[in-house]
């Protein structure tokens, strides 16, 4: 199904944002649209973007490739992002990492065997002041997450399970 | 004092229009629109001193006035990429006082005559811009955004515009390309955005603080505002505290407030009651500050930041204590700098990919005496060099670091 099928809604608002003859500026809120269920963009979802705004499959791969929050690749269901920036590292941040690591048995860049998780260090977010923190990019978008410890992470994570488990 | 921009922190639920309204929100919109000519705006935001909160401390007004009237439609756009490492204050005023942000963005449009604004957001920004379209519905519910504004002939609409993770599309050039659907890598300038911008368009780009000050500036007047701060650096700014103090947070104050008063008086002083031993003013992008006495007293203004041979920026203070070592921190700003870095030019790619061997080789025990002469080296090669200020940023702390830290350095690579 093309996104326009899937959510016409949302696909007329973000197009009405931007000229009529300026509508490639769409290309970066689609991508958001096309990842959402899935965590990543599909070589379909590619096409079906190029197609929409007369583009080539090239020209949104680059998007893709470009920015980091956009991914080519399936991982856990929530990407647990942990800012190992320089003002939150003066603050413990890689320790919190390190020790988040130990208890869920993974290595940064891994996911969990459940697939929910995937770890990854990630640099600034503007929240240096409630270090250590990470955001989830999930289904239901990016969250913040800040003045974390392993426990209450650990408490998060359990929360995550049994949301998921409510949908199905 | 009452605060100018954190005014939510003095009124309750100012993140709602009726509470906004009551403690005179968008009034100097309706008196702009109804009573007063674009470039009188413009005058008065210029007589104010305003200069602009992104880091580069432009005059506001003055880059308004350079709007080229004779091509249009004319865009203002919104930086609220907000990614420089220890800056955290847009946020706040996005997420706590977003109507004050939004008036200015307002009133900018009018004063430059765009009918349409965007805001350009951090792509992690996810939450806040959800929060900003519940906003910007509210105004147009109010009848304060769409067509022929309280019975005038001006329209005005507002978008906000999802970034997706790249600290380069904060520098305002890589950000309209951005804006464009493509990727964000910077223009060559001149020409600049206020006579080619959005889609060629003339268009003004501010920061999101920059904007917050518009409003009060209209109500009080310049005077009013020129009465804080120094008469190089008017008014008050957000400085955003991160590090090894006790209290890290945004604190609104003049300009001209001495970092003493802002690390011990407002951070509640160093972490174990350690000495400070370095400040990087400037977020990543900074130089390196050796602390004493002296540059404890400095005031933070433009100029007097300058004598201590640093920029302040967009006053993102990162305090370094003497726990930790130099070679550490240049490590973490430059996998910061290759990590951001857009490939565009040669020596900005090139270099902190060198950059970042160098300094993972010193911080790990395995450097020598010649890594840390070689890392200089590279470092001032690129100075000058490169398209955009990233790659400049990128070699300020290290420069900085090895020239005024030579202690931290030899004992990085003897042990
Ligand atoms: C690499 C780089 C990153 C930047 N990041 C930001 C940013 O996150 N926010 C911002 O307002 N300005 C940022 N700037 C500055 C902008 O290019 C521009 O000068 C600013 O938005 C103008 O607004 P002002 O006049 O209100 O300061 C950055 C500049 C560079 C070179
Ligand atoms: S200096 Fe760096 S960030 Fe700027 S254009 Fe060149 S490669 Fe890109
Ligand atoms: S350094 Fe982690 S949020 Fe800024």
């Amino acid at each position: 199904m093309s996104l326009a099928q899937k959510y016409p809604n949302e696909v007329n608002q973000i197009m009405a944002k931007y000229p009529p003859e300026h509508k490639r500026s769409a290309v970066m809120p689609l991508l958001y649209l096309a990842q959402r269920e899935e965590g990543y963009v599909t070589k379909d979802a590619l096409k079906d973007i190029a197609q929409m705004l007369d583009i080539t499959e090239t020209d949104v791969a680059s998007i893709v490739g470009f920015y980091s929050l956009y991914h080519d690749h399936k991982a856990g269901k929530y990407r647990m992002q942990v800012c190992t920036d320089l003002p939150c590292a003066l603050r413990g941040a890689d320790k919190f990492l390190a020790d988040l690591c130990g208890n869920l048995g993974i290595q940064v860049g891994e996911t969990t065997a459940d697939g929910l998780i995937t770890i990854e260090a990630v640099t600034c977010l503007a929240a240096c002041d409630k270090a250590p923190m990470f955001q989830t990019q999930g289904p239901d978008g990016i969250k913040y997450h800040e003045n974390m410890t392993v426990d209450k992470t650990l408490e998060l994570i359990e929360a995550l399970k049994s949301a998921g488990k409510e949908v199905k | 004092m009452a605060h100018v921009l954190l005014r939510h922190r003095d009124i309750p639920n100012l993140n709602q229009l009726d509470v906004y309204q009551k403690n005179g929100g968008f009034e100097a919109f309706q008196k702009a629109v109804t009573a007063m000519k674009p470039n009188e705006v413009t005058d008065v935001v210029k007589a104010s001193g305003l200069r602009g909160r992104g880091g580069a401390g432009f005059p506001t007004g003055m880059k308004w006035s350079f709007i080229d009237n004779k091509n249009w439609p004319h865009y203002v756009v919104a930086n609220a990429d907000e990614s420089e490492p220890g800056t955290f204050k847009d946020r706040e005023i996005m997420e706590s006082n977003p109507f004050q942000f939004l008036e200015g963005l307002a009133l900018a449009s009018y004063a430059v005559g765009a009918n349409a604004a965007y805001i350009y957001l951090r792509g992690e920004f996810w939450q806040v811009a959800a929060l900003l379209d519940e906003k910007i519905a509210d105004m147009e519910k109010a009848g304060l955004l769409g067509e022929k504004l309280f019975g005038s002939d001006y329209s005005l609409k507002i978008y906000t515009h999802l970034g997706a993770g790249a600290y380069i599309c904060g520098e305002e050039t890589a950000l309209l390309e951005s804006i464009e659907g493509k990727r964000g890598q910077p223009r060559i300038r001149p020409p600049f955005p206020p006579a080619y911008g959005l889609y060629g368009k003339p268009t003004i780009v501010n920061n999101v603080e920059t904007f917050t000050n518009v409003p009060l500036i209209l109500a009080y007047g310049a005077e009013w505002y020129k009465s804080m701060g120094t008469p190089d650096s008017a008014g008050v700014k957000i400085f955003s505290l991160s590090g090894r103090v006790k209290k890290p947070g945004n604190y609104e104050l003049p300009f001209g407030t001495t970092f003493r008063e802002l690390v011990y008086n407002y951070g509640g002083g160093i972490l174990d009651d350690r000495p400070v031993k370095a400040i990087m003013p400037a977020g990543a992008s900074s130089s390196l500050i050796v602390v004493d006495d002296k540059a404890l007293d400095t005031p933070m203004d433009y100029a007097s930041v300058r004598t201590l041979g640093a920029d302040l920026g967009s006053a993102s203070v990162i305090v370094i204590d003497d726990t930790v070592s130099i070679d550490w921190v240049i490590n973490k700003t430059i996998h910061f700098f290759k990590h951001e870095s857009c490939g565009k030019c040669t020596p900005c790619r090139e270099g902190n990919h060198w950059m970042l061997h160098l300094t993972e080789r010193i911080h790990s025990g395995e450097g020598s005496q010649n890594d840390v002469s070689l890392l200089l080296n590279v470092a001032k090669q690129m100075q000058g060099k490169c398209l955009c200020a990233l790659g400049e940023f990128a070699t300020m702390a290290v420069v900085t670091g090895i020239e005024r830290f030579p202690q931290d350095f030899q004992k990085a690579v003897k042990a």
